[in-house]
């Protein structure tokens, strides 16, 4: 019976990881861009969810409804003042622009809110849970975590599969000098799927905040996990970022089971290293080759 | 008033000069073909038009605005319709998606276009990785016809084509041109191209070295524009200082 607790546990930290990662993989199938700042944007999120709150006396939940277009904006802008010029200079220039990105944001939170740790209160939803069993019980929080990422995977990608923008996206990932001459403004696409994944970021780093006490130094750590799901899952495909997260959410919690809790994030890289050593292009990559 | 007016354009590849003070213009309805040998300046001419590559030199006037500083995006806003040479399409979308990816208002709609090129109609769910030279051919033209574009620039749109696709084509492409349509076709077949278009021009070495009405001028004169043999009897040269 643990050990279905453990895979159930699995499954619902993987939905986290899977929304941690959809900003990751929109970002790098857009514009070939790998945001090295994603986590760090995380966690800043956070950290303005937790000072709204504060200061507002708001439930982290209100403070969303500030901090998700304040994100959303931040990354069109972000777009256009950094990466678009970035994109201009190959194929390092961006790489390096988002870890300095990542450097100064880390600095900059360690040195407002110094390295003591926060936490968010989900009121309620944080002490609800079911009973199944005995030994199965499932949180409240979890659950909604996990609800509110298949809800924004498959929002996004119902939006990449049937709307005017998902389509102006795809094209643009195909080819952005042919998408400008259709009638395509490619910086503005690149922006949009920037603003989108900064949102996504956000509501990852706030969950986070949630489930588990935080500090300034986590960005990379959350870049981490996120970049092992998308990797486990495949580039390409929303649906295997999900799937990706839920293994490396399966193999943490079920490693931590079997070997001690010490174990839990090795096992996760494992899971990793062993996709990438025999099937590097993720479980479930989008099968059609270009060309 | 002209629709599309090009003033002493200059191109360049690097330290390649591909377009060498090209004027010419074209008025709304007209039908031109361009002519000339490979490497000739033709394809570079025509994304020059489209914005696809900055000019070094000279004016773009389209409509009634000097385009040259406008990115591609805003041209085809405007009403510029390129259909580039090697189609690029984008692979991973299917047909219809490569069609109506580029919609704008206007005659030409999905269905529009499915019925000037019959062949599409079956394949409108394929990816376009998949399709045929004449299939992506055709997908490329009616993805550009989708832009409702005031001015349509078709680069070698049977480059590769079986014969029989090529009938096809150019049978849809009659009747875009009956619809009103203003037309810079560049095309190697230089009977089908006159036979199409009421202008012809001939590029040579990056120049625009003669330029007539299709009816008037012979297959003859072309050919000797086209190798450069300067016999032609309507010779345009650069066309400096025959304003
Ligand atoms: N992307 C490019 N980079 C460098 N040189 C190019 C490029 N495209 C074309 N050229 C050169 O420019 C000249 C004109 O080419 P192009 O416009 O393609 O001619 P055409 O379409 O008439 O065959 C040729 O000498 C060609 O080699
Ligand atoms: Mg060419």
């Amino acid at each position: 019976m643990t050990w279905i607790d453990a895979v159930i546990q699995g499954i619902l930290l993987g939905g986290l990881y899977a929304l941690f990662a959809c900003g990751l993989s929109l970002m790098f199938g857009v514009m070939r861009i790998i945001n090295l700042a994603h986590g760090d944007l995380a966690l800043l999120a956070t950290f303005m969810v937790l000072v709204i709150s504060q200061h507002l006396g708001l439930s982290p939940f209100a403070a969303l409804v500030i901090v998700l277009p304040g994100a959303a904006v931040v990354g069109y802008a972000l777009q256009y003042a950094m990466f678009n010029p970035s994109l201009r200079g190959g194929e390092l220039s961006p790489l390096l622009a988002t870890f300095g990105l990542s450097v100064v944001i880390g600095n900059m939170l360690l040195e407002v809110f110094s390295p003591d740790t926060h936490s968010l209160s989900a009121g309620a939803l944080t002490t609800a849970s079911w009973h199944i069993t005995s030994q199965i019980s499932i949180s409240a929080l979890s659950a909604v975590i996990f609800g509110a990422a298949v809800l924004v995977l498959g929002g996004l990608q119902l939006l990449l599969s049937y709307t005017q923008l998902g389509r102006a996206m795809r094209a643009t990932a195909d080819d952005a000098r042919t998408a400008e001459l259709v009638g395509i403004n490619a910086k503005r696409v690149y922006a949009i799927a920037t603003a989108i994944a900064l949102a996504t970021a956000a509501l990852a780093g706030t969950f986070f905040g949630m489930r588990s006490s935080f500090d300034p130094t986590l960005g990379p750590s959350q870049l981490i996990f996120a970049f092992e799901a998308v990797v486990i899952g495949g580039l390409g495909s929303l649906w295997g970022t999900l799937v990706g997260g839920i293994l490396l959410g399966v193999a943490q919690t079920v490693g931590a089971q079997a070997f001690g809790a010490e174990w839990a994030i090795v096992s996760g890289n494992v899971l990793f290293l062993l996709v990438l050593a025999f099937r590097s292009q993720g479980i479930f990559a989008a099968r059609e080759a270009h060309q | 008033m002209s629709l599309l007016e090009v003033r002493d354009l200059e191109v360049r590849h690097g330290l390649l000069q591909a377009v060498r003070g090209v004027s010419f213009a074209l008025e709304e309805g007209d039908t031109l073909a361009l002519v000339g040998a490979n490497g000739a300046g033709k394809s570079t001419l025509l994304r020059a038009i489209a914005g696809g590559h900055r000019p070094s030199r000279g004016q773009i006037v389209f409509g009634d605005r000097d385009i040259i500083r406008l990115p591609a995006y805003k041209r085809v806003a405007l009403g510029m319709g390129l259909v580039p040479e090697g189609r690029h399409l984008f692979p991973s979308l299917t047909v219809e998606e490569n069609l109506v990816v580029a919609e704008r208002p206007g005659y030409w709609t999905l269905d529009g276009v499915l019925e000037a090129f019959p062949m599409l109609a079956p394949r409108r769910k394929s990816r376009a990785a998949v399709l045929s030279g004449g299939e992506r051919q055709a997908t490329a033209i009616g993805r550009a016809l989708m832009t409702n574009p005031r001015l349509l620039l078709l680069d070698e749109v049977s480059l590769g084509l079986a014969p029989v696709a090529v009938e096809d084509l150019y049978r849809s492409l009659r009747t875009v041109i009956e619809r009103g349509a203003t037309v810079l076709l560049v095309e190697q077949d230089l009977g089908r191209a006159m036979a199409l278009c009421q202008r012809v021009a001939c590029m040579l070495e990056g120049r625009l070295v003669l330029e007539g009405h299709s009816g008037e001028l012979t297959r003859e004169q072309v050919t000797e524009a086209y190798f450069g043999l300067r016999r032609a009897g309507i010779e345009v040269g650069s066309r400096e200082g025959s304003q």
